[in-house]
């Protein structure tokens, strides 16, 4: 197992969301959020289909204009500076025309990270020892998955963004990723996933937050979420029943 | 039939013989379409990327000249590259007429709007691929750029070898402004033209063959690479 000798990271947190506002052409996707992330936490983002928890995700990563509102970390606004301390896994990767070593490489390349050892090192952590020369695009979905955390990894990142980082994925790739998650987690990343698997919620995370037709229902510690949710929306999400 | 024939085995033993004044014509030929490739590549990659990836007023206009231009009708080329060239054109002075180098320029002029046009294409759908990637990777616009085209590299390459061939078969052009003399400006399909007319169909077949020859190997080279990449999923 890992060690969880906590890294020297930047201080990206508390990440604070005040009153933010995203549209995408005119539809309003995220409608007046707040929330605040604590540092070094494991937060799950969780709704049904369309409530706008990707769109949340990639605006914290600054991939998406912001109507109104703000989000800061540790009190500065979202910079390159900041945004060079993130990662973010998207549900589904983009690798780039190339090799398995190779994207890593142009990942170091970008961050200016040297060393050979730890992309060795990071390909063994998600299983993908000897593929180095392999086509990315010819991996299966979960490797394509992995070889997606491990660039992210790369970056040794503070806040660590997962949409949906095991959909679909097997067993055994899905278990890899949460001790990956759980591994990142103890070395002080703080991590943001969004998921539809209540039971891998409960797995990973200390926080929740939920969400509904583009607003934050409730934030709230996972415990007490899954104990006790305070909307009914919450707990007909939680009992599997269809949210319209 | 007997005439086609006869035409056929005195080609072959042009080629076979290494016919000098064959040869000179090949090379001028290939040295001629090079250049003019060469360069055409040096202003259509970067245009063609910039095109792709950057947005800015007229951008769309840019693209229909482009795209209209890759059918420019090559005589009206040559006319044009004349009359600049010619002696009492605004270039008359260079004395380049009836050159080579007037000849790489309307070549020129032929293929780098098929370079900059095709090539927009490619980038700008990689680019799309990439956006978000390298949005959340933070990616410089150079770096960004690098890997566009290195990435899209056999797709390029296809653009590259389509140049190569509108250049190498081209001949309204090179005729008006090279004029077809020889030792000095005779190119392979100015020499076909001119030796069908003259009747002298065994040179103008082999140089026919020649450049047949160098199409088909280009092509076989280039579906090779096509699906070596298909294969790796590099397309």
């Amino acid at each position: 197992m890992y060690k969880s000798n906590k890294k020297k990271l930047m201080k990206l947190t508390p990440i604070e969301v005040i009153d933010l506002s995203v549209s995408l052409g005119k539809d309003l996707i995220l409608d007046k959020v707040s929330c605040s992330i604590k540092n070094n936490s494991i937060t799950a983002v969780i709704g049904p289909n369309g409530a706008g928890k990707s769109i949340f995700l990639q605006t914290i990563n600054g991939l998406t204009n912001i109507d109104n509102g703000k989000i800061t970390f540790n009190k500065i606004y979202n910079n390159d500076e900041i945004r060079n301390k993130q990662a973010m896994v998207f549900q589904t990767p983009t690798l780039l025309r190339r090799n398995v070593k190779s994207n890593m490489d142009f990942v170091s390349n970008v961050k200016n990270k040297n060393g050979k050892l730890i992309i060795k090192n990071i390909l063994k952590r998600v299983g993908l020892e000897g593929y180095d020369n392999k086509p990315a695009r010819l991996l299966s979905g979960g490797e394509k998955q992995r070889l997606s955390l491990a660039r992210a990894l790369l970056i040794e990142p503070s806040v660590l963004l997962l949409d949906e980082p095991t959909a679909n994925l097997d067993p055994f790739s899905l278990k890899l990723i949460e001790e990956i998650i759980l591994e990142e987690s103890k070395k002080g990343a703080t991590i943001l996933l969004t998921t539809h698997d209540m039971t891998q919620a409960k797995r990973l995370a200390s926080d929740i937050i939920f969400f509904n037709k583009g607003k934050i229902l409730e934030q709230t510690d996972a415990n007490v979420f899954f104990r006790n949710p305070l909307t009914k929306e919450a707990k007909k999400y939680i009992n599997g029943e269809i949210l319209l | 039939m007997n005439i086609l024939l006869e035409a056929f085995a005195k080609s072959f033993e042009l080629v076979f013989t290494l016919n000098e004044d064959l040869f000179e014509i090949l090379l001028l030929s290939l040295k001629v379409s090079g250049i003019s490739l060469l360069l055409s590549c040096l202003i259509g990659l970067p245009s063609g990327t910039f095109l792709a990836i950057k947005s800015f007023w007229g951008k769309d206009a840019f693209l229909v000249l482009f795209n209209t231009m890759m059918g420019l009708p090559p005589v009206v080329v040559g006319l044009i590259v004349y009359l600049l060239v010619s002696r009492s054109g605004p270039f008359g002075w260079l004395g380049i007429l009836y050159t080579p180098t007037a000849m790489i320029i309307a070549q020129m002029i032929l293929i780098t709007p098929i370079i900059v046009s095709l090539t927009s294409q490619i980038i700008e759908e990689i680019s799309q691929e990439y956006k978000s990637l390298f949005a959340s990777l933070v990616v410089p616009s150079h770096k960004a750029i690098i890997a566009y085209l290195f990435d899209a590299r056999y797709s390029i390459l296809t653009v590259v070898l389509a140049g190569f061939g509108r250049a190498i078969s081209e001949v309204g052009a090179v005729i008006i402004v090279g004029g077809n003399i020889d030792h000095l400006t005779r190119v392979m399909t100015t020499t076909i033209a001119l030796e069908t007319s003259k009747g002298n169909l065994s040179l103008a077949l082999a140089l026919g063959i020649i450049l047949l020859s160098i199409a088909l190997t280009t092509n076989f080279i280039l579906i090779r690479l096509k699906i070596r990449a298909k294969r790796r999923m590099y397309v």
